[in-house]
């Protein structure tokens, strides 16, 4: 069979009335104008991903709307993140030992913390702003958590901590609780911040033993962050210092363009 | 009298412009998050050993990205993936409401046979399927387009997995777990790389169907298409 399509106009086609036609052409002229602009902008959009080789990232206005986005991730993390949610635990058996080191050097260059010398240092929006040694910290009410901890690049573990919950520490020293952000700074330059909601749930707790022993040096001695529905960044290690604030202290690698909630 | 041997055709929508529009952004949407997704991925490949070469992710040259940002471009990655996925998820949305409540999903899509698509398949490997009637898909397009929106339902679900592993920790269960939701959204991806690369490849084979997306009209033959409405009689002078 001949299944050759194409156009064919019969030289006896029938001339219609004169306006139908013209009418009918012009509707649609118009409509291919407007559908081709339509396209243009949805082409140039496409256009625009395609210079990736050429470091469209880097572009400051993209930059700034991707950071944008961002801004607007929080707020909809803060949205789902469901206080009462508790992150699912697992067994002694299932614990990993030792932890998985990461910070953003390597493990030989970790510069251990001299607990002589170390107190945590508060500061901001708290009543009793005492320093505290890591003695009076352990004389706390202390309580353990087995769950997942996940980081921002693909790899997780299952680990065991223990210490004082966060949200016990915080009413201990007077913090103002309708506060936004709880602020961190540690001993080897990296720093972070959590929002109020996360810093009050059960599973965040300021770490002093990881699977029942002491935090070893290279996991954060003597104090770290344990935030369960957070990724791992969220989490500082070696802690000095503890802030309440109502401004977003930001963070290591907040301020290098990663989503500030990155709650899991 | 029309040429004999030649069929008479016409030309009709087969893309209303909303599907148009749908498509091109979801290229888009795809490219972005494909491109992004990558660069993630090479961090702690989810197959290991298998990772992607640098200039087809996106997220910035490694050095250039550092010396802006203190980060080889993994940061940037991620900004890129978490705002695409607006433009994917809620493009998406509006596709697949177009398409039930439209009526076209059904018209187009629907039926699906086994028998039509071992016919199809063997007729697409033996060149003798017919593209005449690019308005009409074919079993195997059916297939193919009904599975690859089922692949991009489940994307998003163990992206929402691994975004939000404990707010969503059923559905992360149901997935196998964090790693698990992983390595479904690694496999939704290659599904969809490897539908774009057949998808691509069959509408440069078959030019017309590029052209149809473009401007949403095909030429089909008048006997397969619906026919026109009759033309109203115009009132004449004489009453």
């Amino acid at each position: 069979m001949n299944m050759a399509y194409r156009p064919v106009v019969s030289p006896k086609r029938p001339v219609a009335g004169i306006s139908q036609d013209t009418v009918t052409d012009n509707r649609r002229t118009i409509q291919r104008i407007e559908r081709r602009g339509f396209l243009r902008g949805s082409l140039s959009l496409g256009a625009l991903t395609l210079l990736c080789g050429c470091d469209v990232s880097n572009d400051r206005s993209v930059q700034s709307a991707l950071l944008a986005m961002s801004r607007w991730n929080d707020r909809v993390q803060a949205f789902l993140f469901n206080p009462k949610r508790m992150a699912p635990t697992y067994t002694d058996a299932q614990v990993r030992k030792p932890p998985r080191f990461n910070a953003f050097y390597s493990i030989d260059d970790v510069k251990p913390v001299d607990i002589t010398t170390w107190k945590l240092e508060l500061a901001g929006l708290i009543a009793d702003k005492r320093p505290w040694t890591l003695d009076a910290i352990n004389a706390l009410p202390q309580v353990t958590q087995i769950t997942r901890h996940i980081c921002v690049e693909g790899w997780d573990y299952i680990g065991k901590w223990s210490g004082v919950s966060l949200g016990t520490f915080l009413q201990r020293i007077g913090a103002d609780t309708t506060a936004k952000f709880v602020g961190f700074k540690c001993y080897d330059g990296y720093s972070g911040s959590i929002d109020m909601p996360t810093a009050l749930h059960p599973q965040t707790q300021l770490t002093t033993r990881y699977a029942d022993e002491v935090l070893p040096d290279a996991y954060g001695f003597p104090l770290r962050l344990r935030v369960a529905t957070k990724l791992g960044f969220k989490m500082p290690k070696w802690i000095t210092a503890l802030e309440v604030t109502n401004l977003n202290p930001g963070g290591y690698w907040e301020d290098r363009g990663y989503n500030w909630f990155t709650g899991i | 009298m029309r040429n004999p041997g030649l069929v008479d055709t016409r030309i009709i929508t087969v893309h209303p412009p909303l599907v148009q529009f749908c498509h091109w952004l979801n290229v888009a949407a795809i490219f972005v998050m494909v491109g992004s997704g990558w660069h993630i991925y090479n961090n702690v490949p989810v197959i290991p050993g298998l990772t992607f070469p640098d200039w087809a992710t996106l997220g910035g040259d490694p050095d250039l990205t550092y010396k802006l940002h203190g980060d080889v471009g993994f940061g940037n990655a991620l900004l890129w993936h978490f705002a695409a996925m607006w433009l994917l998820v809620f493009n998406g949305l509006i596709y697949v409401v177009h398409g039930f409540v439209s009526g076209r999903f059904r018209r187009k899509l629907l039926p699906i046979s086994v028998h039509g698509v071992v016919r199809d398949v063997r007729d697409a490997l033996t060149f003798k399927l017919s593209h005449d009637d690019i308005s009409v898909y074919n079993s195997v397009q059916k297939v193919l387009y009904v599975g690859i929106l089922g692949v991009l339902g489940l994307i998003v679900l163990s992206g929402l997995a691994v975004w939000k592993p404990v707010q969503f920790q059923t559905l992360a269960a149901l997935l196998g777990g964090f790693q698990g939701a992983r390595l479904v959204h690694f496999l939704c991806m290659s599904a969809i790389v490897l539908f774009v690369i057949v998808h691509v490849t069959l509408a440069l084979l078959v030019p017309s169907t590029l052209v149809a997306m473009l401007t949403g009209r095909a030429r089909v033959p008048v006997a397969a298409a619906p026919a026109p409405p009759a033309q109203p009689i115009r009132p004449t002078a004489e009453q």
